[in-house]
């Protein structure tokens, strides 16, 4: 038997019977555009031209300062079209939908941000659009709600099991079961059956090869170290995998500590050791499940970190030694936030902002003559409303209950 | 005796066999017990007995609410079979495990057949474990005498419903449409070529499910297939009506 996308033990394709020429009909098509030139150029010159790539990797001599050790570099996958690394992925599913026929699109999100990165993907390329988002998730994120609508897309909100993105991935499942002929899943991060890890993560390696380039242009050297945050671990994969050859460079991936690792409200799979090998959602994996295999609720103040499973190749990383892993609290995320917007202007996403807590912990450890790179995987203006109302602004409550009444609240 | 020919020396009787579909502790083991005595009185030929699942994958809203109301209610895979071996010994008729891959692996795939083949189970359906990732389980169930049921879609060619047969015993579950449980089938031309495509990749017994909800629609399948399978209409009846209204809608269903 063949057994196909495997990274170590993790991986594979644990799919409904019903799927396996549809998948069989993506894998072909993903591996004739891989061995196709003229797609990875197209790819590059669409992302040029149309999402800001190759995005800067941004110096900050403040936060560097401040905190007496490396300088840090933030690679600024927020400037990308829709405000995160988000786009790569999708626009490059997008390019492949062509090439397969497909005219109809669908997607789940977390944050939302794959949401609205799918929903523009299909505005720019004709498609119809169905988005399946968690019903928690749709309170949470809001403002992308109403953009993924006024995109032109369809936003379900799926009130099944803890109504969060584990939940709109089995809905997104469910549709394309039923309607695999026109319809292409958009799986947003480097999780899910083969060939998903495998192809988001080719489109997501253009942060790393370009931070790569970035990082010895500006310091002449390769950093000491590259801090992601991993919800699903499609940022994360996506700029270590510049990396993975150099073996001084210490890769560190920072999941969602929620309320602490002991709390049991976080979604730390690997740092906490909490994840147990599993099959779910169509892959192998460490999922956070109970001992009859039960996946568990997940908490975190970033709606995109909080999921139950994570990469299955990051997990063989992970256990490889090739990718160390850490948690950040919600409480931390926020004071990194802060600080971060205070010292150098930039409003790091909260899932991003995990990276940024973690590293600021560490950084200290090494000297100035070394750099470490933050992937901000994207921009914070989205968690408006979390965000205040976790620093309990009083302004901003004023004005809400201000906008509340015009509305007749 | 093994499942396959347990189904023949039935079919050999019967035009067309009945095969039901239970959530294990929705709404509870105790409502789950009487609807079993229904569905047996009735004249059910087969059962198929799902162990929940927190993520399943395959099923529609009607089964996948089954399963999360169960779970919450607190059933554990350990009650389950300690059920299943009650059903064996109350009911003289096979009885199958449906569930997911996780809990399988979870509780051991060795563990967890022996502690099937124990409590008399007849076979086991996996809807996420194709060939390619569950050859070993797959063989290791038919070592112990445990068939694994495998499914064919109507998107499957020729070629891939011989290889999965290959894998199988028992019989195939042939899914009537594309989709997940609990949603309308149409029972058309369509239908019936499928189950001619079927029919000549495999020379075991053809149960078909999803969708059917009516006398006609096991009739339209007599003389095509030798099982037809009720799932989510039960449990909307049972919802609706209670458990004591399986009974009349099996009998209806059997045109008894």
């Amino acid at each position: 038997m063949n057994r196909q996308g495997y990274y170590g033990r993790w991986g594979g394709a644990f799919i409904p019977e019903v799927l396996h020429e549809t998948f069989r009909e993506l894998n072909a098509a993903f591996a004739a555009a891989k061995a196709d030139p003229a797609f990875w150029t197209g790819y590059v010159d669409l992302m040029a031209t149309y999402s800001c790539r190759p995005t800067p990797l941004t110096h900050c001599p403040n936060l560097s300062r401040a905190l007496g050790g490396a300088q840090i570099y933030v690679k600024r996958e927020d400037l990308n079209h829709t405000g995160a690394h988000k786009a790569n992925n999708v626009m490059g599913q997008g390019l492949l939908m062509q090439r397969m026929g497909k005219t109809r699109v669908i997607a789940e999100t977390g944050a939302g941000q794959h949401g609205v990165a799918t929903a523009t993907m299909a505005a720019r390329f004709g498609f119809a659009c169905t988005i399946y988002m968690g019903a928690e998730d749709v309170r949470r994120q809001r403002p992308n709600v109403f953009w993924m609508e006024k995109l032109g897309a369809q936003v379900v909100p799926v009130t099944d099991g803890s109504q969060t993105l584990k939940d709109a991935i089995n809905e997104a499942f469910r549709d394309w079961v039923t309607n695999m002929s026109d319809t292409h899943y958009c799986l947003g991060t480097v999780c899910g059956p083969h060939p998903f890890p495998e192809m988001v993560g080719y489109f997501q390696g253009l942060i790393g090869q370009e931070a790569r380039r970035q990082i010895l242009t500006a310091c002449g050297r390769l950093p000491a170290r590259v801090y992601a945050c991993v919800g699903g671990g499609s940022n994360a994969y996506g700029i270590m995998s510049g990396f993975l050859d150099d073996s001084r460079v210490e890769l560190i991936g920072v999941e969602a500590g929620g309320l602490g690792l002991d709390s049991g409200r976080h979604a730390a799979r690997i740092a906490g050791r909490h994840g147990q090998a599993g099959v779910a959602q169509g892959y192998r994996t460490l999922f956070l499940q109970d001992e009859d295999g039960q996946m568990q609720d997940t908490h975190s103040v970033a709606a995109g970190l909080d999921y139950i499973g994570v990469s299955p190749i990051l997990a063989d990383l992970a256990e490889a030694g090739r990718v160390r892993f850490a948690a950040a609290t919600d409480q931390e995320v926020l004071l990194a936030l802060d600080r971060t917007m205070k010292a150098e202007g930039l409003i790091p996403a909260l899932e991003s902002a995990h990276a940024f807590a973690h590293a600021f912990k560490e950084v200290g450890e090494l000297s100035p003559e070394e750099s470490v790179i933050i992937n901000m995987s994207g921009r914070g203006d989205k968690d408006i409303f979390t965000i205040a109302h976790a620093f309990g602004d009083p302004s901003w409550q004023a004005f809400i209950r201000e906008r509340g009444r015009e509305y007749g609240a | 005796m093994a499942l396959e020919e347990r189904i023949r020396a039935l079919r050999s009787k019967k035009d067309i066999l009945l095969m039901t579909h239970i959530v294990l502790g929705y709404p509870s083991l105790a409502v789950n017990r009487r609807v079993i005595k229904a569905m047996v009185d009735a004249g059910v030929d087969l059962i198929e007995l799902q162990i929940p699942f927190s993520e399943p994958m395959a099923d529609g809203p009607v089964i996948l609410k089954a399963n999360q109301v169960a779970i919450e209610s607190g059933i554990r895979v350990a009650a389950c079979l300690d059920f299943a071996r009650e059903m064996v010994q109350a009911h003289p008729i096979p009885f199958l495990f449906m569930t997911y891959c996780n809990i399988v692996f979870r509780h051991g795939e060795e563990a967890f057949l022996d502690r099937a083949v124990a409590a008399g189970i007849k076979g086991v359906i996996l809807p996420d474990l194709p060939p390619e990732e569950g050859a070993d389980f797959l063989a290791l169930a038919r070592a112990k005498g445990v068939a694994p049921i495998l499914i064919y879609a109507p998107t499957s060619t020729g070629a891939r419903m011989r290889e999965l047969a290959g894998h199988a015993a028992g019989f195939i579950y042939c899914v009537a449409r594309k989709g997940v449980t609990g949603k309308a089938t149409r029972f058309d031309a369509d239908l019936a070529v499928y189950l001619g495509r079927c029919r000549a990749a495999t020379s075991l017994p053809l149960a078909v499910g999803f969708g059917l909800r009516s006398r006609e629609d096991v009739q339209f399948l007599t003389g095509k297939a030798d099982i037809a399978v009720v799932g989510s209409e039960t449990i909307r009846v049972v919802d609706r009506d209670g458990p004591d209204a399986v009974g009349p809608f099996l009998a209806g269903l059997l045109g008894r």
